[in-house]
């Protein structure tokens, strides 16, 4: 098993002298130094000796594809992961249609829906998982609290766990089994220009306010545009949903046809399909209220351009991804995929990805690995006591600073809804393109 | 070893000449193709058999992660059945008829001062190469750069709004049909510069010179001279700059800022979306379109007369 993968030490794919990977590199180093090898518990070294020689191919969206990750794994772990970034569509696609090119997915929820009913995936023994005690309830039973509601969409819990470790049946509670391992997770919502907004924004209506004719934009992915958008239409009383991750086909025509006639009277001024696209959009102006990714608001304000990841009164639309371990993965390098995963919950990946903006599934461990008044200013929504910096070490907020939508409970408290995939998905794609294209 | 090989070797040697006429024959023949293999070789890896796969898979069916070898025809049916399509193609028709006119404008009036007015060749060299200057540059950034000169605090605004002529950005600039059209004329308007200029330079002096003699002015010699002599250049132009709008999904994304549709972008859609039998049913429909167009020109333009 191990023989042939021997044939790759460090990776080529995490040497290419690109310069962000090299930057991320030195980062990584730093931030390594910067902790100090003595903060990093003891792991098990019964495979010390041979896990060396072991690869974990890791593939999934770029989100959470580190390749600080990857070189803190071959210095906590020893063993090498590589690392692939497709986009979300891409990676569904790969991973049914070619489950022997991976041996670690790490998918989104909604795309979990998709791929692991095909039998290319094998759940995780919650026993072998230390913090799994730990993990934030959202993935287990759908409540960051006992009394918070479970929210629409492809809710993570919902397709956490299955009912055995050969079963492919999506379990209604949490069992012995999980599909998938939660790393990384947000709450999405608007961001504006609050200097050219020019009024309080509450609602998520306010992106079709006339006021903001020609100034308004939505992101033009479907399978997350139609939630922003039915987060839009509910908030104005026009649509019911049932359940907005899941529309009917009356549910979709009603939602488009909003869009739509906003489109016709010039509500929007572009639609965009990538990252960069909405920082540019922000950034020049052209646009001052938009569906937005928290990393994007975060490009705009470092540019010294104000712009407010703006909490809403109807709440979040989140989406959550997770490690999957695939289904040809036995013996040695399915203990080092565990070793890999438990040591991805153990607080060093948290923390970084908590300093991202994003969260992290075990924050008692990421708490550890962080300083308390970046703890404070991350997770309970406190003014900054100091500069907060980027993982990387840039100034991401000055001292003095509040986190948009403030605390952790706040932001994920307030989810209306996950990213999901539709049992009308190629209807709702069909009409989707109609709006872009009327 | 070399005893007994000997006498065949003399044998063969002695039937030679007849055996070589009747071999050099054959090679005189086979010249030719040997000639034209390299080529058709070339067009059969990389362009028919890749055609040939997008028919088939164009009868393929789909779902939202896999394809499947079928042969089914809900691809054209969901195609041509939806009014987005249709409203899709007249959109791209627009386009393409739009920059057409355009650029076919500019370039005739750009060949012909070229070709009639700058009296040396060197200027003539000078200026043709003058124009291919902005080709230096990769296209995508010769259409980037329009962004932030015609935003709404782009240059062209605020050089409007400071000189007072507008008190308000003009909101049609960017992120609408003029900017797409705008981006084309910019990105296309030398493909019909050339071959004009390429056509009159090749019209006999003596001829516009006879027109002149015989009474005509200068506006009658353009309509009834030149211009006709100019077609097989326009034709050729005329073809690059169709096929090229029709093709496009870049510039109508970028310039309409995702609000305008153009087939080019539809089938880059459905290849994000997975949906591979969905975009090859559409890329056939819209070669068939094209070449519908391309034939429609030639039929009216002899290009041969050009070749």
């Amino acid at each position: 098993m191990t023989e042939t993968r021997t044939g790759s030490p460090l990776s080529a794919g995490t040497t290419k002298g690109v310069s962000r990977r090299t930057l991320l590199k030195d980062t990584a180093a730093a931030a390594g130094v910067a902790i100090g090898s003595g903060a990093i518990t003891g792991f098990p070294t019964i495979w010390a000796q041979n896990i060396k020689n072991v690869t974990l191919r890791q593939f999934g969206t770029g989100v959470s594809n580190l390749n600080a990750v990857a070189d803190k794994v071959k210095e906590d772990l020893g063993f090498t992961l590589q690392m692939t970034a497709l986009d979300s569509d891409a990676v569904a696609q790969r991973a049914v249609t070619q489950p022997k090119s991976y041996d670690i997915a790490d998918i989104e929820y909604w795309i979990c829906k998709k791929v692991f009913p095909a039998g290319v995936m094998q759940p995780m023994d919650v026993k072998k998982i230390k913090n799994f005690d730990k993990i934030v309830p959202i993935f287990v039973n759908g409540k960051l609290t006992p009394d918070s509601a479970v929210a629409q969409g492809t809710a993570p819990h919902t397709v956490g766990f299955v009912e055995g470790k050969d079963s492919i049946k999506f379990a209604k509670s949490a069992t012995q089994w999980m599909t998938l391992i939660p790393t990384i997770y947000n709450a999405d919502t608007l961001g504006i220009r609050p200097d050219l907004v020019g009024r309080p924004i509450t609602s998520w209506t306010d992106l079709l306010d006339p006021a903001f004719k020609g100034k308004a934009s939505i992101l033009n992915i479907p399978s997350i545009g139609i939630m922003d958008a039915a987060m839009v239409c509910e908030a104005m009383g026009e649509v019911k949903y049932g359940d907005k991750g899941n529309m009917t086909k009356e549910e979709i025509d009603k939602t488009i046809k909003i869009m739509t006639d906003a489109k016709k009277a010039g509500q929007f001024r572009a639609f965009w399909k990538t990252f960069d696209e909405s920082v540019n959009l922000m950034s020049s102006g052209e646009v001052i209220i938009q569906s937005m990714w928290s990393p994007a608001v975060a490009a705009v304000r470092a540019k010294g351009i104000p712009c407010v990841y703006q909490p809403l009164k109807e709440g979040y639309r989140a989406w959550g991804g997770g490690l999957g371990i695939a289904k040809h993965l036995s013996g040695l390098e399915l203990e080092a995929a565990y070793e890999y995963i438990n040591w991805y919950l153990s607080g060093w990946v948290g923390a970084y990805l908590n300093r991202q903006g994003y969260y992290s599934a075990v924050l008692d461990t990421a708490k550890e690995h962080m300083s308390a008044d970046e703890w404070a200013f991350w997770m309970e929504g406190q003014p900054a006591k100091t500069d907060i910096l980027s993982p990387e070490g840039k100034v991401m907020e000055k001292a003095g600073a509040v986190r948009d939508g403030g605390s952790f409970k706040d932001r994920m408290g307030r989810v209306a809804c996950w990213n999901a995939v539709m049992d009308e998905d190629r209807y709702m794609v069909r009409k989707w393109n109609e709006f872009i294209a009327a | 070893m070399t005893v007994t090989a000997v006498p065949p070797e003399a044998s063969s040697a002695s039937a030679a000449p007849r055996g070589g006429g009747v071999r050099r024959s054959v090679l005189r023949r086979a010249v030719p193709y040997l000639q034209a293999g390299p080529l058709a070789l070339t067009l059969l890896v990389f362009l028919l058999i890749p055609i040939l796969t997008i028919v088939a898979v164009s009868f393929w069916d789909y779902d939202s992660i896999r394809i499947y070898p079928d042969f089914v025809l809900t691809n054209y049916e969901e195609l041509l059945t939806s009014p987005v399509t249709w409203k899709t193609y007249l959109n791209t028709v627009k386009f393409a008829a739009l920059t057409w006119v355009i650029t076919l404008l500019i370039g005739f009036t750009v060949a012909y001062f070229l070709a009639f007015h700058v009296q040396s060749t060197t200027w003539q060299m000078v200026l043709f190469l003058v124009c291919t200057i902005p080709f230096w540059t990769s296209n995508i950034i010769r259409m980037i750069s329009w962004i932030p000169f015609l935003g709404r605090n782009g240059l062209l605004n605020s050089g409007l709004i400071s000189a007072g002529l507008i008190d308000r950005p003009l909101e049609f600039l960017l992120f609408s049909d003029f900017a797409v059209v705008l981006a084309f004329v910019h990105l296309y308007a030398l493909f019909m510069v050339v071959p004009i200029f390429n056509s009159m330079m090749r019209i006999d002096r003596a001829l516009v010179e006879a027109a002149r003699d015989g009474g005509a002015s200068a506006a009658q010699v353009v309509w009834n001279v030149i211009l006709p002599l100019a077609k097989p250049g326009i034709a050729i132009g005329s073809i690059f700059v169709v096929t090229l709008v029709m093709g496009d999904f870049i510039t109508v994304r970028l310039m309409s800022g995702g609000q305008s549709a153009s087939i080019g972008l539809m089938i880059a859609n459905e290849i994000s979306l997975l949906q591979y039998p969905a975009a090859a049913a559409n890329a056939v429909v819209l070669l068939a379109v094209v070449l519908i167009m391309v034939v429609a020109m030639l039929r009216i333009v002899d290009i041969r007369k050009e070749l």
